[in-house]
């Protein structure tokens, strides 16, 4: 059917033998098309990605004072919650007891939390599994418990049973002074 | 469609309109004329009831979007105001959200039908697959609702829905950003969802119209799954179905004016009245009771993607049915065997539902103590839901297509007519 077409407007004057510099620019045409239509989609897609007052978000200073041992803080940032806990020695005995026990996520405790800052737990308050906030005090190993799917985290925020695959994340954080803590 | 149009034109401006758009002789042939089975019961206007559902939501929901506000700040007040303050608010808003229900009600009937029925089989694989492409509209259309009045249930159904898109491996952080437009379901989130919530009823409003012209290439299915051969198997659709579609659909409004005027929250969560907060989720949160089933399969899976593939699978269990089911007969009429199995995962289903609205942990049998059966005590929602589960899977994949093989099916009518003519001898 194209090829009949093709043959009838063809110029008798050349040579009709030559489809490679059609196909030539079939495919060119085509190529443009799909370049353009991507090119064009492309700041659609991305304009659903963060915006830039939304990455600009600052980090986080907290002062420690307010937080006395055995209890914990949730602050917002970046729109989701942070547990700041002041952990009591017991939580922490708990937590490093536990280090080499079978886990989904294994980590050692003194790796969750700041070299001689052990009592300091700063974790991102999002259950890993579907991103509910765990509330403390609830399960067997007496950390966080989910509420939505009953994950349980110990006292190191590592998970230890239930659907959530890994342990609470650890925001990017510095001590600024004994009683000062910056987040992000 | 079937045959020659017998519309004709009576008036000048009929003749004058037919020659240049014949809209009315396609409305007159696809809802006046158009022969359907005489032996249709009362599942089959569901249909019908399910077009007055869309109508109803698009209605009101263009009214309720004259007073919402998409703003994460004010979303919450402004539903509030129209509750309060806007004439008539309560009872445009109480529509609106009491018609989801009614439309999931409606279309799990009219599934349901097409399940016991055999209507999926066929030639009827399209038009099947159409209705299953509107069922996932529906769903997507209805969670993108539910986000909008921004109460604790709206923010944390969205968090764990977009969620589940973060179990896919590589990709799955990108994409629930992306779909957040932050790092977390905020302000970004609800305004897209708004967008999107206004647009879907009109996509699926587009895949009814290629559903309803898909059914009237192959024809309606009946209750004995025998394509109608004469003219005395069928019956013209004004007035027979028409005024039994009427009639059904007024009985279901009545159901409908029920909940709006008596039970208005009865189908809703009272979290939702607390405006969403980002840093204390509810002790238990559900999703609306249409996606309760679903919810279960994704909790009685221990592993999150694992979960989630089970979750999508059990939706995509639908699509396959026409390619699973190798029974020659298409009614269960005729299927005893198939009959009970179908029953079975009815209830399967409600007993799935039952568990997604239950804690995993909660005992099923008050005060009975067992063992721990691998992570969870046998006595609990969570294996409940995981033997509801499997059966939901094994019904699909194991049942169906083994059991069109091997069962024994009672005689199939010659015609549809033949029934009724022979019982009219006896």
């Amino acid at each position: 059917m194209s090829n009949l077409a093709v043959g009838a407007t063809i110029d008798p004057g050349h040579a009709s033998d030559d489809p490679s510099r059609r196909d030539f620019i079939h495919i060119a045409a085509i190529a443009a098309a799909a370049g353009g239509a991507a090119s064009v989609a492309w700041p659609f897609i991305d304009q659903m990605n963060p915006a830039a007052d939304t990455l600009a978000l600052a980090s986080v200073e907290f002062d420690l004072t307010k937080v006395m041992e055995g209890m914990q803080v949730t602050i917002k940032w970046r729109g989701k919650p942070l547990f700041i806990r002041n952990r009591s020695a017991a939580e922490i005995a708990a937590a490093q007891k536990d280090d080499n026990a079978p886990m989904k996520d294994p980590a050692k405790d003194a790796d969750r939390v700041k070299a001689g800052k052990e009592q300091w737990l700063i974790l991102i308050g999002t259950c890993t599994h579907l991103g509910c906030v765990p509330t403390f005090g609830g399960g067997d190993w007496g950390g966080w418990f989910c509420p939505c799917h009953g994950s349980q985290y110990d006292t190191a925020g590592r998970i230890r049973k239930g659907p959530a695959p890994l342990n609470l994340a650890l925001p990017d954080y510095a001590f600024l002074s004994d009683t000062k803590v910056k987040i992000g | 469609m079937s045959g020659h149009s017998t519309y004709t034109p009576k008036t000048g401006l009929t003749r004058w309109l037919d020659s240049r758009l014949p809209i009315l002789r396609l409305a007159h042939d696809s809802f006046v004329d158009y022969p359907t089975p005489r032996n249709l019961n009362y599942f089959w206007t569901f249909g019908g009831i399910l077009s007055l559902c869309l109508g109803v939501q698009i209605i009101t929901g263009i009214v309720l979007a004259m007073n919402y506000t998409a703003n994460a700040a004010l979303a919450f007040n402004s539903v509030e105001h129209i509750m309060r303050d806007v004439n008539y608010g309560w009872l445009i808003r109480y529509a609106h959200a009491n018609g989801a229900s009614m439309f999931f009600i409606a279309v799990y009937v009219h599934m349901l039908r097409g399940l016991y029925y055999g209507s999926y089989k066929a030639p009827r694989e399209v038009l099947w697959l159409l209705g299953c492409v509107i069922y996932l509209l529906m769903m997507a259309t209805g969670f993108l609702g539910y986000v909008l009045p921004w109460g604790q249930m709206s923010f944390w159904g969205a968090t764990v829905i977009t969620n589940l898109f973060s179990a896919l491996p590589l990709v799955g952080p990108s994409i629930t950003t992306w779909l957040w437009g932050g790092f977390a379901v905020d302000n970004p989130t609800l305004n897209r969802f708004f967008s999107l919530h206004y647009l879907l009823p009109f996509v699926i409003a587009g895949v009814v119209v290629l559903h309803v012209w898909a059914l009237h290439v192959v024809g309606q299915n009946n209750p004995t799954g025998v394509e109608p051969k004469s003219k005395a198997d069928v019956l013209p659709f004004t007035p027979y179905a028409t005024v039994k579609d009427g009639f059904a659909m007024s009985l279901f409004m009545i159901m409908f004016a029920v909940f709006v005027f008596y039970l208005p929250n009865s189908l809703g969560h009272a979290d939702n009245y607390i405006p969403a907060n980002p840093i204390v989720t509810p002790a238990h949160i559900v999703p609306e009771w249409y996606f309760l089933p679903f919810y279960a399969i994704l909790r009685a899976v221990p592993d999150k993607l694992m979960g989630v593939l089970a979750m999508f699978g059990a939706i995509a269990c639908f699509f396959a049915l026409p390619w699973l089911d190798t029974s020659k007969v298409r009614s269960m009429r005729y299927r005893p065997t198939a009959r009970l199995y179908f029953w079975l995962f009815v209830l399967s289903a409600c007993v799935l539902g039952l568990c997604g609205a239950r804690l995993p942990d909660d005992q099923v049998i008050p005060g009975l103590k067992t063992f721990t059966l691998i992570d969870s005590d046998p006595n609990s929602f969570v294996w409940l839901s995981r033997i509801a589960a499997l059966y939901y899977f094994a019904y699909f994949l194991l049942i169906t297509p083994i059991l069109g093989l091997v069962e024994k099916t009672s005689p199939v009518p010659e015609t549809i007519a033949s029934p009724a003519l022979n019982a009219k001898k006896a």
